[in-house]
């Protein structure tokens, strides 16, 4: 049950960050690219103001995995360096704190494409 | 040099060019159109044997440019000039397509209006007596035109319902001083129309007042009505535009609600996702007007074309400077003057 519980919340926060990114797609003409820098900067802020990390400690992947725990995740690794470190943490707390997502990224962007070739949308 | 110009921006082709032969190519979305059956000839593999995008764009315009030349029965050495066009930077599409021909080229860019500007200036090369044999060439790639003008191929992104769907398509004609066939018989050049729009995902919108503006000063300069043309073709306004061109134009007084046709809502079945508002791209009034259209005029189906092809005249970084789309329209008047020919 608690697993189910778990799910739960997951999906219905994950998937309600998801809703609000797909009204904006359809209602405005944001392009996505824009949309999802929004998503990041609202994460930003909403992890500096201590909003975000409740939720992500409630809701888990539902709440990490979209781009606001991206936000979240450097506004956690600045506070975190600027307390290890003074003011340098805050130009190497963010990056730090979420150079792993974006090394896989990088790196599994290059494998994709070493693998597959660009196909027609026909 | 005076009795060829009628009016502001008309002009009329007294040695009459013939269209001697026309050649159309497409790639999958075009196979599964209405208009399958018009092509010379239909590739599943849009990249058409090639590597990149690009130089599948080169390699159908060159199978076209070759098959028009057969169907022609002449060499490539016959032609006097090349006139082609597409929408890559600097042209490349056509000028990788071409390189080995061996004949003297006229690069273009008119947008999607290229194939009426190609056949344009054809004609008139033809019609001012320094040309007896020319190729009017254009292509457009959905793939290659994506990348040039939207996103990448892959990004997947979202295409409103006012988006047009790029060809993958080529037209070419060989045009010439004497034979058998559809003749040119008037050009009427159009000018840069901005209307103001700035969504690129609206070109519709943003070429209708140029066509209507081309079509309007063609009426006005040779003195004719809308219903002198069997169809008169524009290229490609698609749902859109189409709609406003014609309130538009009975508002000035001109009916286009019987014989007007649209390239770009010929070549697919709209109701298609993804397809959107109808087709757009060079390519598809290209190969609309040399595999529809122009073996209709030659059988005597129809007797007379005005081939109004328009274009969206902007690039990327215009567009992201928050710049308008300029439009453009020129209109040819074709026309079959005996029976069958």
């Amino acid at each position: 049950m608690d697993t189910f519980t778990e799910f739960a919340k997951t999906f219905a926060v994950g998937g309600l960050l998801c809703a609000i990114g797909q009204i904006l797609v359809d209602k405005t003409k944001l392009t996505p690219a824009r949309i999802l820098t929004c998503y990041v900067v609202a994460g930003v802020v909403l992890g500096a103001l201590g909003v975000y990390q409740p939720l992500a400690d409630w809701a888990g992947a539902g709440a990490s995995v979209p781009l606001t725990g991206f936000g979240n995740l450097l506004a956690k690794g600045v506070r975190e360096a600027v307390a290890e470190k003074g003011i340098i943490g805050a130009f190497t707390g963010g990056l730090s704190a979420t150079a792993a997502g974006i090394t896989a990224a990088v790196f599994f962007g290059l494998i994709v494409t070493l693998i597959f070739k660009s196909r027609d949308r026909s | 040099m005076g009795t060829k110009r009628m009016g502001k921006q008309t002009i009329r082709l007294e040695s009459r060019p013939v269209i001697l032969a026309s050649a159309s190519v497409g790639g999958k979305q075009e196979s599964k159109g209405p208009l399958a059956a018009s092509f010379d000839y239909l590739s599943e593999d849009t990249y058409f044997g090639a590597k990149t995008w690009e130089s599948a764009e080169s390699a159908m315009l060159k199978k076209c440019f070759d098959l028009s030349l057969q169907k022609a029965a002449i060499q490539a050495d016959t032609l006097d000039y090349i006139f082609s066009g597409d929408l890559l930077n600097q042209c490349v599409g056509s000028a990788f397509g071409i390189k080995d021909s061996n004949v003297p080229h006229f690069g273009l860019y008119g947008a999607c209006s290229t194939m009426a500007e190609s056949l344009s200036l054809a004609a008139m090369t033809i019609d001012g007596g320094f040309a007896n044999t020319v190729c009017a060439l254009t292509s457009s790639h959905f793939c290659s035109a994506e990348r040039q003008f939207r996103l990448p191929l892959n990004y997947g992104g979202l295409r409103p319902p006012t988006a047009q769907w790029t060809a993958t398509a080529a037209g070419s004609l060989i045009l010439s001083a004497e034979g058998e066939g559809p003749v040119v018989t008037h050009v009427t050049t159009g000018k840069i129309v901005d209307a103001g729009v700035t969504d690129a995902n609206n070109m519709g919108a943003a070429m209708a007042p140029a066509a209507l503006e081309t079509l309007c000063t063609h009426f006005a300069d040779t003195g004719r009505t809308p219903d002198y043309y069997d169809i008169i073709a524009t290229g490609d306004l698609c749902e859109v535009g189409s709609a406003i061109l014609r309130e538009l134009s009975s508002l000035n007084g001109y009916d286009l609600s019987s014989n007007h046709n649209d390239c770009g809502l010929l070549i697919y079945d709209r109701g298609k996702k993804d397809i959107a508002a109808g087709g757009s791209g060079c390519g598809c009034g290209a190969s609309v007007l040399a595999g529809y259209f122009l073996p209709k005029l030659r059988s005597g189906e129809i007797k007379r074309l005005l081939f109004a092809a328009t274009g969206a005249l902007m690039s990327p970084t215009t567009t992201l400077q928050g710049e308008s789309i300029l439009g453009i329209c020129h209109a040819v008047a074709i026309e079959n003057l005996g029976g069958a020919c």
